[in-house]
Order: structure tokens, then sequence, then C-alpha cells
């Protein structure tokens, strides 16, 4: 079941688009709603969202499914973003993509066994003048070293978020 | 002194102005000149002749574009303004800047461009990552509304304009227009069919324009200082200026706002400092990933829709992506074909099929188990993909680079495949 705070908060994402939407125009926010409070979209959420979205569930998974940002899959505490594209390729993202699986332990769309990181290639991050780069949840890191990796990653070792 | 009218206010620590600061600069003013001075078509007149053409790639003259909006009492309504802030072609970063550093501009382009077409309701669609832009985006919207430059009766006039934020999730294709459109309603974003066009029947079917974000951040001071003015900032005939990125193994990646119509080589020389220590220029890619590969000899081309396009690529963005000596050039176009197979809306088949074919054919070669007659499987596929084969133009960008890398780098490809192995690893 949906929370009153998501209820409420996409509610005021649907009087964005006003009369001439319908309620699915709303949908890519609710499910980015949800996925802020419980981490993933799990197939009870989408049921739930869909239905406060007069969608059935197939409709709302063809949308959901289509965004590399929605997460169908649970993912851990912390999600680590990892740009693959051209200017992070020139510059090396490979071997920080190497290290990153080393030192957690895992491939790339794996979470690690303490559910604290997932580790995601991702499409261009728009940060090419400072590649390689690299985002965690929602902070970006330009310029990444092996030895700033570290120093990053040291920074995600407290509790949960 | 170059004039940089987009970025010449800007502060120097890349904090946003604030509405106070951006109204100090005479910000606004040119938004309360079209509202309250001009009729909708003379905005729209102004715009075309100063010859503003579309900064996310398509070169498309914006007034013009406009004037397809059905105008008057009897048009449909409501009629929306969308700004087309979903930045996602590789090697390109312009559009951040400006939102993240003068969030004030880009509203005022966005509130006199809708005044133009008379559209009611705009939408800005940002994209995820760009989290530092839609909080000061945010801010500025909400100044913007309580200094009732946005909401009910602007300037006095009577005319009302709504702006919402729309943060998408990540897909590339969302920035192709009507892909935008249906990711806007909620739907899967795949691409419509045009005609009809999005300015007769765009999002919900009502009357539509999508602008870059760029784009509509020269609007204001077209209206200010007049299209002669504006044409006259150009070294070429394109008018205005531009601003150009560059990123790869120069020493200092980043953007400079210059006229338009800067020659590759002062933009890669001068404003990027030229090749880092140890690296040699090999080639570069003009304008974003879906762009054709230029080589040395197209240094002194000058960076305009026009000319690019006579060198056999395109400006696209504007954004280059530089490709040193010690980058493999087919390990290059891997990585970009990899990036297109994997973005592909899957809509239609020579698209969803075709790329992972380049991909699989790219990928052997670069790692030494390429068979003769690769290459022209490749050749092939760049015709099979091609303009007016395949559903949207996705797959026809996709192709630019590979075509052209299969002419510069013709040799580079062979050694891979009669070497059986990456000459570069």
């Amino acid at each position: 079941m949906l929370s009153e705070k998501e209820l409420e908060e996409i509610e005021r994402e649907l009087a964005k688009y006003g009369d001439a939407g319908t309620k699915r125009a709303a949908c890519v926010e609710a499910l980015k709603i949800v996925q802020r409070y419980r981490g993933w979209i799990s197939d009870e959420s989408l049921r739930d969202i869909a239905g406060a979205l007069e969608m059935t569930p197939d409709e709302l998974d063809s949308v959901a499914t289509f965004y590399n940002l929605i997460f169908r899959r649970q993912v851990g505490r912390h999600v680590i973003l990892i740009c693959t594209t051209i200017s992070c390729w020139v510059m090396g993202y490979e071997e920080i993509l190497n290290h990153l699986q080393e030192r957690l332990g895992i491939k790339p769309g794996e979470t690690t066994a303490d559910g604290r990181f997932t580790l995601l290639p991702v499409p261009c991050l728009g940060a090419c003048d400072g590649a390689p780069a690299i985002m965690i949840d929602d902070t970006l890191y330009p310029n990444v070293s092996l030895v700033l990796i570290d120093n990053i990653l040291n920074n995600y070792n407290g509790g949960p978020r | 002194m170059t004039e940089r009218p987009l970025t010449g206010n800007m502060r120097p620590d890349g904090n946003p102005l604030s509405i106070k600061e951006y109204e100090e600069k005479g910000g606004y003013q040119a938004a309360r000149k079209a509202v309250r001075g001009m009729s909708p078509q003379e905005v729209q007149d102004l715009v075309k002749n100063a010859n503003l053409r579309g900064r996310g790639g398509a070169g498309f003259n914006t007034g013009l574009k406009w004037s397809f909006v059905p105008m008057g009492d009897a048009a449909p309504r409501p009629k929306y303004l969308i700004a087309n802030a979903d930045e996602l072609e590789p090697g390109t970063f312009k559009d951040r800047m400006l939102m993240e550093g003068n969030p004030h501009q880009f509203i005022e382009g966005m509130l006199i461009s809708a005044y133009a077409i008379q559209a009611e309701i705009s939408y800005i669609f940002l994209r995820w990552d760009y989290k530092a832009a839609a909080k000061r985006l945010e801010a500025a919207m909400s100044e913007a509304y309580s200094s009732h430059y946005l909401g009910e009766n602007i300037f006095g006039s009577g005319y009302k304009l709504e702006l919402h934020l729309h943060t998408s999730a990540g897909r590339y294709i969302c920035g192709e227009e009507t892909a935008l459109l249906n990711s806007l309603e909620g739907k899967r974003a795949t691409p419509r069919a045009k005609p009809p066009f999005p300015q007769v029947s765009g999002l919900w079917g009502k009357p539509t324009v999508v602008n870059n974000v760029e784009t509509l951040c020269n609007i204001p001071h077209i209206i200010d200082n007049g299209a002669e003015w504006y044409k006259s900032l150009g070294r070429s005939e394109d008018s205005g200026t531009k601003i150009y990125g560059v990123s790869g193994r120069v020493k200092y990646p980043g953007l400079w706002e210059l006229p338009i119509g800067t020659t590759i080589r002062e933009i890669i020389e001068e404003h990027a400092g030229g090749m880092q220590e140890g690296y040699k220029f090999r080639s570069v890619i003009p304008g974003g990933a879906s762009t054709e590969f230029l080589t040395e000899e197209h240094l002194d081309v000058k960076m305009d829709f026009d000319s690019v396009q006579k060198a056999g690529s395109r400006m696209g963005t504007g954004t280059m992506i530089v490709i040193d000596d010690r980058t493999c050039p087919v390990g290059a176009v891997h990585n970009i074909e990899q990036f297109f197979a994997q973005e592909s809306c899957g809509w239609c088949t020579p698209c969803r099929e075709g790329l992972p074919w380049v991909v699989k054919t790219l990928h052997a070669i670069e790692n030494g188990q390429g068979e003769s007659g690769d290459l022209e499987i490749l050749q092939q596929l760049t015709d099979s993909l091609w303009l007016n084969k395949t559903f949207c133009a996705f797959a026809p960008g996709a192709m630019e680079p590979l075509k052209s890398a299969l002419k510069i780098f013709r040799d580079d490809f062979v050694r891979h495949i009669t070497g059986k192995r990456c000459p570069w690893k």
C-alpha cells in the first residue's frame, strides 16, 4: 500500500498536468517518488501506483522498464552510476569500473552482499569535461581516479543513508 | 571584446544569478518589451529574421519552426511550449551550464517563446541526473512566479503562462521531440510518425513547440538587441554565438561561448589548450556521438551548420569529442555503437536488430576475431539503417560515426582483422 506521504506527493504531481492530461502523465514522477522512499519498485508498488493513476499494471510496467533509472529489482542503499560513454571511455572509465568491481566484489548490475552498494553502468552523465565521472545517489563525482574512488567510497561506509 | 550574451553575465563562481541580480543586468526587460509592446507575430518574425537556428543539433530556423503553430481565436487550446533539457547526446554538457549558471535567462527565453506562439502551458523536460539544475530551476521558477513573470496577467498584459518542471528517468530517445511528447504523456517513449508535426498536433494532440535550452536562452538577447545585431555576432553565414565544448585528452576540457563559425582549430588549440602532454590529435567528433568523425585536414573548418555539413559531418550540439593517437579508433566506434544499441527504443526492427549486429561485429574486430567480409557487412548496415529505412533519425544518427570511421580509419580496421588483435592493446 502506498503511504499517505507518497500519495500526497503523487497528488501534487498530478496538478502539473491539469485537465488536458490524463492521470498517467504523472506516472514517471510517481515511480520516482515511490522509489525515493523504498529504494526500488516492487510488483506490489507497481500495482498500487497503477491503481492510483488509473492505469493497468502492464501499462505502467511498460513505462517503468523503459527507463534506465527506474529500478524494478532491489538495489543497495547507495547506487553507484558509472558513465560508460565515449568521453569517459577515452579518459579511461574501464580502469575505474574494474577497480570498483574488484573492491566491491560485484559485477555491473549487482549489489554487494551487505546491501550497501549497487553498481550500474549508465550512458552519459553530461559531465564530459570532468570525465571519467561517476554519480553516487544524487552526488556527481567528476574527474575520478583510482585514489579518489577509494576516498569517495570510504565516505559511504557509515550506517544506512 | 567578443560579445558573450549567453554567458557574459554569469558569476565566475558558477552559482546561479538570483532574480535580483538578473534584473540588475537587464533581465526580464526583453520579456516586458515583447509581451507588452510586440504582437506574437512580430516576435516570430524578429526571431526568424535573426536566423537563430536550433541549437539542439538540427539547425532549423527557430522563428520558422514557430510559424507552423496555428494562431488566432480558432486555434486549438491549450497550446504548449516545451524546453528540451534532456541533454543526453554523449559528449554534450552545454545546457547543464546554461541552466545552472543563469536559470532566469532560460525562463525568460521560455516566456517570450511561449508568448510568440501564444502557449498557455509550458514544461521543462529535464534529464534525471541534472540535480543541481533541477534545484536551481525550481528556485528560479518560484521567484519568477512571485514577481508575476509567470502565472496570470504577466506584465499587466492579460497574457498568462504556467511553467512546470518535469524530470525524466534517463533514456536517450526522449530527446527526439515526438518521443519526448509520449514520455511527457506518461507513455513508453517511442517516437511518433511525422506528419502531423508537433506544431499542429503535439502534446495531447494540441499545438506544441519543442525547443532546445540553448536556443531558448538566445531569445531574450534577440528581442533586446534586434536581428541585425544578432547576425553580426557570427563569423560565418550563421547568426549569433554558440556554446562550444571539448572533451577528451585536451589540456582544458570545458565550454566556451564563441562567435558561431569559430574554427575547430581555434576551439581545440586555443580554448581547450591543445592536446595533453604525450598525446597527439588524431580525430574529432564535432557535435556529439551521432556525428561523423573529422580529421586533421578539417581543423580549419568553421563550426557552423553549413560548413561542418560541407566537410562531411554535422555541427550537432557543438560539443566535440577529441580522439587522440593512443586511443583505438575501432574501440571508440565500438563504444559509441554500444551506447546506441542499448538506447534504441526497440520500436522498429532495423534499429532494434541492426544495432546489436553492428556492436557484435565491432566487438569481434576489436578483440582479434574479425573476419574478412566484416567490413563489407558493416558498410551494408550503414546503408540498411540509413534515413527513411528506420522509423526515426536515431539509427541513421548511430550510423554517422560508423560510416565515417570505415572511411577514415580503414587501415586501422584492416590491421585489427589481419593482425588478429587490437594494435592499441
